[in-house]
């Protein structure tokens, strides 16, 4: 039971009309461990967690979440996980304690209150527990939805781009949270295009246009790419200089500016070194061989899966 | 888990009552507009207009004409203002609107009673509105006639007492005065609970939607029944509310009889406002936007108001029309609360709206728990 991954799912299909928005994804989500769900938007990120907590049907494939089959217990799995959606969906016009105890009433928390005053101390609102949910700022409205939907301490935590306009301390202070939470035994899915964040889990899964590209620890993913990448750097002008005669040479897939440096990523090393060499000398810029970045493997794998679609 | 939890139940009911206190405008109007409605329609409408202004052309004044003339005015409904022996002016006066009558005595009137011969009077109604002419006109044969009877007795005395003593006697069987409102203020209570209890509830999922809450409300642990039970029965209080204001108006304001079983009524009205909520949230169930419900909402409004027979005549429809009128638990309640109010009938004389209300109730129940989405598809 242990061993069992908390999701797994099966040649997984959701299609809206004639669009298909997942197509055939398998994948699993071990126990105890934060694994991050990535791609773009509109990859079908948001559709496939809804899927998994019975929101949506699927269209094909199967799949268990916490060992329910997907589908037919919709019921239980509801009642043993937490689902944080992507937009803030709890009532505006409730106060956070309102909300609290509307949460804990439907999943039968007892005795309510208590359970009300604990979550409300470890969020640090007691003092504010009457004010309107819709008066909070994005990153309280986002703690407050996360306290929410761990209050009946469910074994899988599900979410949808949590800290999505959120300030970089809330998010640092919310990533703290779900790693504590996953200490203590929760398995946690969570959706998001930060790369910052998605090198804070223990394992990844790149979805792109609705099919799985890449999966594994980020390590893996990065290598699983099979990029090489160099650094370029020197002045403003001559950077962009170089980025303008990169573009289209042999071996070059990929470039993006940082600054005054420039990345220059492609999967044939030789090639790209040649290119590279070539435009150091012309540009007068420096050349050093760096690591890939999980951010470049993940461009590729875009950029990869709309020559597919094209 | 089990399908249905009374703490899952109250938990649901205590979020959606704290939402409509809070929401005030809203929760004014549910109380304001029965209000509104109830003193506006209750005073304004009236189907048996009276003392409507009338024309008299008899060149000759005789003594029939004016026993005509009296006899007519004695049933409230004319008020000769003009009396001229000339029909073009009387002509002009209706065509203006001056007058809604013209009433034309001829001028060998007389002449043709006295020889026993059949006279004739000519009444000119302004039909633009039935309505206003109908009551009217329906007095009009039977009180000349009758005037008439009296007035042609052989004896010149006994004629000039039965003048005298001239009754007129319209008979209207349980609105004997032939008010309106003992009409109009029960039916409007079926009105103004379905014009508020249906468009609330219509907006109960939909507004859950657009505000994006019902993803996190579906992905909760509540059952389809739970989530409409919590969101209907907070409005059979409001709807309670108003039952007790329409009711103690009509008492105070408008003297609307009350003869039949308040128990029997109120268990009518509750059925009535279960079936029109359970509508409101099966309309949620069907729109998608609160426009939607909103529009849905008033698709049902205009036919039930028309067809029910709160504004026009049941009987007065053609059959399909009727048919269609069966359609709607307004029409079964007006009947029902008639019925009650009005002659004091009891259970097994207002069974068949009763039994329709609940059919309404179960139709409605059944559509909306299976047309419930529970997922997001």
């Amino acid at each position: 039971m242990s061993t069992e991954p908390a999701i797994r799912v099966e040649g997984l299909v959701k299609r809206f009309g004639d669009r298909t928005v997942v197509d055939h994804v398998s994948m699993d989500v071990n126990r105890g461990q934060i694994t991050g769900f990535l791609g773009p938007n509109g990859s079908g990120k948001t559709t496939m967690i809804r899927v998994m907590c019975g929101l949506l049907t699927a269209d094909g494939g199967t799949g268990t979440v916490l060992g329910y089959q997907l589908g037919r217990d919709t019921r239980r799995i509801k009642s043993e996980i937490g689902y944080m959606t992507q937009r803030f969906s709890l009532y505006e016009d409730l106060t956070i304690r309102e909300n609290l105890a509307f949460v804990a009433g439907l999943y039968g928390l007892r005795p309510l209150r208590k359970v009300v005053d604990e979550v409300l101390e470890g969020l640090g609102l007691s003092s504010r527990q009457h004010q309107l949910a819709g008066a909070l700022s994005g990153g309280w409205k986002q703690r407050m939805a996360l306290a929410a939907c761990v209050m009946h301490k469910p074994r899988l935590l599900l979410l949808d781009e949590p800290t999505a306009g959120v300030d970089p301390k809330a998010r640092r202070d919310f990533w703290e949270e779900i790693h504590h939470l996953a200490a203590g035994g929760m398995t946690v899915l969570v959706s998001t295009h930060y790369m910052d964040e998605a090198e804070r889990c223990h394992f990844v899964n790149y979805i792109s246009y609705g099919k799985l590209v890449a999966s594994g620890t980020v390590e893996e993913v990065i290598a699983h790419a099979g990029l090489t990448t160099f650094l370029l750097e020197g002045e403003m002008e001559k950077v962009t200089a170089a980025e303008r005669m990169l573009r289209g040479m042999p071996g070059v897939a990929e470039t993006a500016p940082f600054g005054t440096s420039l990345h220059v990523v492609g999967r044939d090393a030789a090639a790209l070194k040649d290119s590279v060499q070539h435009v150091a000398a012309e540009t007068g810029t420096r050349m050093s061989a760096t690591e890939t970045s999980l951010e470049d493997a993940f461009i590729r794998f875009m950029s990869e899966a709309q020559d597919n679609m094209a | 888990m089990s399908w249905f939890s009374l703490r899952r139940l109250r938990a649901l009911l205590r979020k959606e009552v704290i939402q409509m206190r809070r929401d005030r405008i809203t929760f004014a109007m549910m109380i304001g507009v029965p209000l509104m409605q109830l003193l506006l329609f209750g005073f304004a409408i009236n189907n048996d207009p009276k003392d409507l202004p009338a024309a008299l052309v008899a060149p000759t004044q005789d003594r029939y004409s004016r026993a005509i003339v009296t006899a007519l005015e004695m049933t409230g409904y004319y008020r000769f203002d003009h009396i001229t022996s000339s029909a073009a002016e009387a002509e002009a006066l209706i065509e203006r609107g001056a007058v809604s009558f013209v009433v034309t005595i001829p001028s060998d009137f007389d002449r043709r009673i006295d020889k026993g011969d059949n006279p004739q009077i000519l009444i000119e109604a302004d039909a633009t509105d039935p309505a206003v002419a109908s009551g009217a006109i329906s007095t009009l044969g039977q009180v000349a006639s009758e005037a008439l009877l009296h007035e042609s007795g052989q004896e010149a005395e006994a004629a000039d007492a039965a003048r005298s003593q001239l009754e007129v006697v319209v008979h209207r069987r349980y609105n004997p005065e032939g008010v309106t409102q003992y009409n109009i203020v029960p039916g409007l209570l079926g009105v103004i609970l379905q014009m508020t209890m249906v468009m609330m509830t219509s907006m109960a999922l939909t507004r859950e939607v657009e505000r994006g809450t019902m993803e996190n409300l579906l992905a909760m642990p509540a059952t389809g029944l739970e989530i409409m039970l919590g969101k209907i029965l907070p409005y059979l209080g409001v709807g309670a509310v108003q039952v007790a204001l329409v009711l103690s108006a009509a008492k105070a304001l408008f003297g609307v009889p009350f003869v039949g079983s308040l128990w029997l009524l109120l268990t009518g009205v509750f059925i009535f406002v279960l079936s029109l909520v359970l509508l409101g949230y099966t309309i949620s169930t069907a729109a998608r936007t609160q426009m939607q419900a909103m529009q849905l909402t008033f698709f049902f409004f205009l036919p039930s108001l028309l067809l029910s027979g709160f504004m026009f005549p049941y009987r007065g429809m053609p059959v399909w029309a009727q048919v269609l009128g069966e359609l709607f638990p307004l029409t079964h309640f007006l009947r029902m609360i008639r019925a009650v109010m009005l002659k004091g009938a009891d259970l097994t004389n207002v069974s068949a709206p009763m039994a329709a209300l609940v059919v309404f109730v179960l139709a409605y129940a059944g559509i909306a728990l299976t047309r419930f989405r529970r997922t997001l598809d």
